[in-house]
């Protein structure tokens, strides 16, 4: 086995996720992103790469931005274990990014 | 991808995809600068542009998400000329004013009640829900029928609506490319440049680095507008950990601030502490609480036994609809979200929204209520759910894509489940700002307040040509819906300033040195990164001018970012283009802070309502330093002056704002 030797970032490293195949490498995700966290994939069509992880403020433009639905936001884990959902007829609780995840109640926004 | 897995799958780091070229000059003459493409910025820039100027933003980050306004607002303030609206322009500026005991900006909130309907009516026009035009809450306690406007926290005198603006800021971006504004994105103002350089002298442009290429931008205008954000990084730069606040990521460096200060311009209440501090904190609107987004969200404790809202005399209400009733029937509710810290001593109580059960607290000690406490939305009517979590929180900025849609994958579902909120000492849970996400910090986590630029009825600063829009750099601003209808006003006056003056000349020597300065971190191969430098810098904040302040302690605090600014300063390096933009920001923090340390000592009392403590001198609120301090740089020598915190409607003002907003204006 082989490694590199690499730096540990002070934050969460993983901020984004890419569906690798619905991305393209449009890169409107680099150019929209307000802090300027991602570059281009050196090789075209792939997609970006997080540099600045921890410069992330989780604010979705890029999810928004993305017209192949192809990033998800990903919530430190700090943060998951903080936001709790308790069922309220049965007490159960769950959150996000738990081993076995509920099944998605997805409700549209007022207006669209 | 993240870079660890770029590495470990390719062997190889990735190169800097941008050409590098440190240093070299792009020249950008403009009538207009607007300096920040956040919602205020390009609002400004719009409005300039309608009146006729030639204009270039420049923005920090990229314009379509940019600034504190960039991902979406839910609820506006100040559209007190709404048609269902029973609230007048000039209450609206004097309640304020009175709120915040003076300490706020009566000509400011004066001209948002005139505009701020107009200004929101305009992003309607552009493609922005403002009315419930798919009849979604219909039979609503919230809605006008005819109108179909929904009210927030008032449902009385309906001057605060409730808004569809997950898109606001990309309409507002869509416009100013309609009108073929010129936006140049990554673009990191460091300087403003004075009519030969003197401090205090006219605007006459700008100088920035970019935050991709290294190069170095000269804007030469003949008027600006600043609209940038506040300077919450100065204290502490981690987004997870403080949770980035609602409000701030790490472009809010207070760099529009700086420039203002280093340039002679004056400001104002400096000193004033920041509400919440800083801290370990939560994802902003991702735990369960009662206020701004969420208002009117039932709370349970942990065996699901309700806990009432009171009115803020502590009347515990029975009806639901009296939550967004005023406490007192002589009075308006003025809000959250509207930059007012109701710190007047009792009585600023009757503008405030109503909360939980004020005894909280007492009633967990003694066993009454278990936590955790929950917010149960359960129990509410179906539209009474979803004015809060349908409309508020899927459009409310950075809730749509991290908490909206993030939560429904997860599985929640508000008819059916709770959402817990912190888990904090008993005497906190009141009027806890659970919305902010911040949880309580150390105590002496440093963190600015309302302070920013004196401005004027033009909201001119006193550089002339000077102009300021935004909640964060007018002192006493606001927030969202004031950064809009100040950057819309801010713009117009830019354009009939641009009018009437020429382009001034800088002074080269003092492009020279800035741009000399800027680069240093490229040219002098050091070993200080531009983290460790902000964090050292927190550092100094948080000890010389937090809570424990006294004359000798703002001096060597003084003295640790002078020590600072030579010696770590001087050896910094940087790895890239990125990289050297922050370290821009880092050394503006070097006046930053001094600012604020000076704001500091210039105020020689103790004030609650500026969340402010001298301990060497302890009384609190003196009449005689019941003012304004404006405080500047004059040929480098600080100068404190002294100024009535009704200014406005006194001197060369007429008490009667009316015929001030008519005469500064410069209506159409």
């Amino acid at each position: 086995m082989s490694g590199f030797s690499m730096p540990s970032f002070s934050g969460p490293c993983r901020v984004l996720k890419f569906d690798a195949d619905k991305c393209v490498g449009c890169n409107l995700c680099v150019d929209a992103c307000p802090l300027d966290v991602m570059i281009p994939n050196p090789e075209p069509g792939l997609e970006p790469i997080v540099v600045f992880a921890e410069e992330c403020w989780f604010c979705g433009g890029c999810v928004q931005e993305c017209p192949h639905g192809a990033i998800t936001l990903i919530f430190p884990a700090k943060q998951r274990i903080s936001t709790i959902f308790k069922r309220k007829d049965t007490g159960e609780e769950f959150r996000i990014g738990q081993k076995k995840p509920m099944p998605p109640n997805i409700v549209p926004p007022s207006g669209e | 991808m993240n870079w660890h897995e770029y590495v470990n799958a390719t062997g190889k780091v990735p190169a800097w995809p941008y050409e590098i070229n440190y240093g070299r000059e792009h020249v950008i003459k403009t009538d207009v600068l607007i300096i920040g493409g956040g919602v205020a910025g390009i609002r400004a820039a719009i409005s300039a542009k309608q009146h006729g100027a030639t204009v270039a933003v420049a923005d920090r980050g990229a314009a379509k998400y940019s600034g504190a306004g960039g991902a979406g607002v839910d609820h506006w303030h100040g559209a007190v000329l709404n048609p269902c609206s029973k609230i007048t322009p000039r209450q609206y500026s004097d309640v304020a004013m009175y709120c915040d005991d003076g300490y706020c900006n009566g000509s400011m909130r004066y001209i948002v009640g005139k505009e701020g309907w107009d200004t929101l009516l305009e992003l309607e026009k552009w493609g922005m829900q403002i009315r419930d035009v798919k009849d979604e809450f219909v039979g609503s306690i919230f809605r006008d029928d005819e109108t179909k406007l929904m009210f927030a926290y008032d449902v009385d005198n309906k001057h605060c609506l409730r808004v569809w603006g997950n898109n606001i800021k990309r309409v507002a971006f869509a416009e100013a490319k309609r009108l073929g504004i010129d936006i140049y994105d990554r673009i990191c103002i460091f300087s403003l440049l004075t009519e030969g350089g003197v401090q205090g002298a006219r605007v006459c442009g700008a100088l920035g680095v970019h935050d991709r290429t290294g190069e170095f931008y000269i804007f030469r205008c003949k008027a600006a507008v600043v609209a940038t954000g506040g300077g919450s990084r100065i204290g502490g730069l981690a987004p997870e950990l403080n949770a980035a606040s609602a409000m701030g990521d790490l472009n809010l460096t207070g760099i529009g601030h700086t420039i203002g200060w280093k340039a002679g311009a004056q400001l104002v209440m400096m000193e004033q502490a920041g509400t919440y501090g800083g801290g370990f904190g939560y994802t902003p609107y991702s735990m369960g609480n009662s206020d701004n987004t969420y208002q009117g969200a039932p709370t349970v404790d942990y065996n699901g036994k309700p806990i009432a809202f009171a009115t803020r005399y502590g009347k515990l209400l029975d009806d639901y609809r009296d939550v967004f009733r005023t406490s007192n029937p002589d009075t308006f509710v003025l809000g959250h979200g509207i930059g007012v810290s109701f710190l007047k001593p009792g009585s600023a109580n009757d503008y405030e929204a109503t909360h939980l059960d004020p005894k909280i607290g007492e009633k967990v000690r003694s066993g009454e209520f278990k936590m955790p406490l929950y917010n149960d939305f359960t129990d509410l009517s179906d539209l009474d759910r979803r004015a809060i979590y349908n409309l508020m929180l899927a459009h409310e900025g950075k809730c749509r894509v991290p908490i909206f849609e993030t939560w429904n994958e997860a599985g929640f579902d508000p008819a059916r489940d709770l959402l817990q909120c912190v888990i904090t000492t008993p005497d906190t849970l009141y009027a806890r700002p659970g919305w902010v996400g911040i949880n309580a910090g150390p105590n002496n986590w440093f963190s600015p307040g309302s302070g920013g630029y004196l401005t004027d009825w033009r909201l001119q600063s006193t550089i002339p040509g000077l102009f300021v829009a935004g909640g964060r750099p007018i002192f006493g601003g606001g927030c969202h819906g004031e950064s809009h209808t100040t950057g819309r006003y801010s713009g117009r006056q830019a354009a009939a300033f641009a009018r009437a003056n020429d382009f001034a000349e800088a002074n080269p020597e003092q492009i020279k040195k800035e741009k000399d300065a800027a680069y240093t971190p490229v040219n002098n191969k050091g070993d200080i990164g531009w983290k460790e430098l902000n964090y050292a810098i927190a550092r100094v904040m948080a000890d010389y001018c937090g809570h424990v302040k006294t004359e000798e302690v703002l001096n060597l605090g003084l003295k640790r970012l002078a020590d600072m600014r030579e010696s770590e300063g001087e050896r910094t390096f940087v790895n890239n283009p990125h990289e050297l933009a922050r370290m821009v920001e880092d050394y503006s923090f070097f006046d930053l802070g001094q600012c604020y340390i000076e704001a500091a000592k210039a105020r020689k009392a103790s004030s609650n309502i500026l969340r402010f403590t001298r301990i060497d001198y302890p009384e609190v609120d003196p009449e005689e330093w019941h003012k304004l301090i404006p405080l500047s740089l004059k040929d480098g020598e600080v100068v404190a002056g002294s100024l009535d915190c009704w200014f406005y409607k006194k001197g060369p003002y007429s008490e009667d704002l009316e015929s001030n907003y008519v005469k500064y204006a410069e209506l159409d």
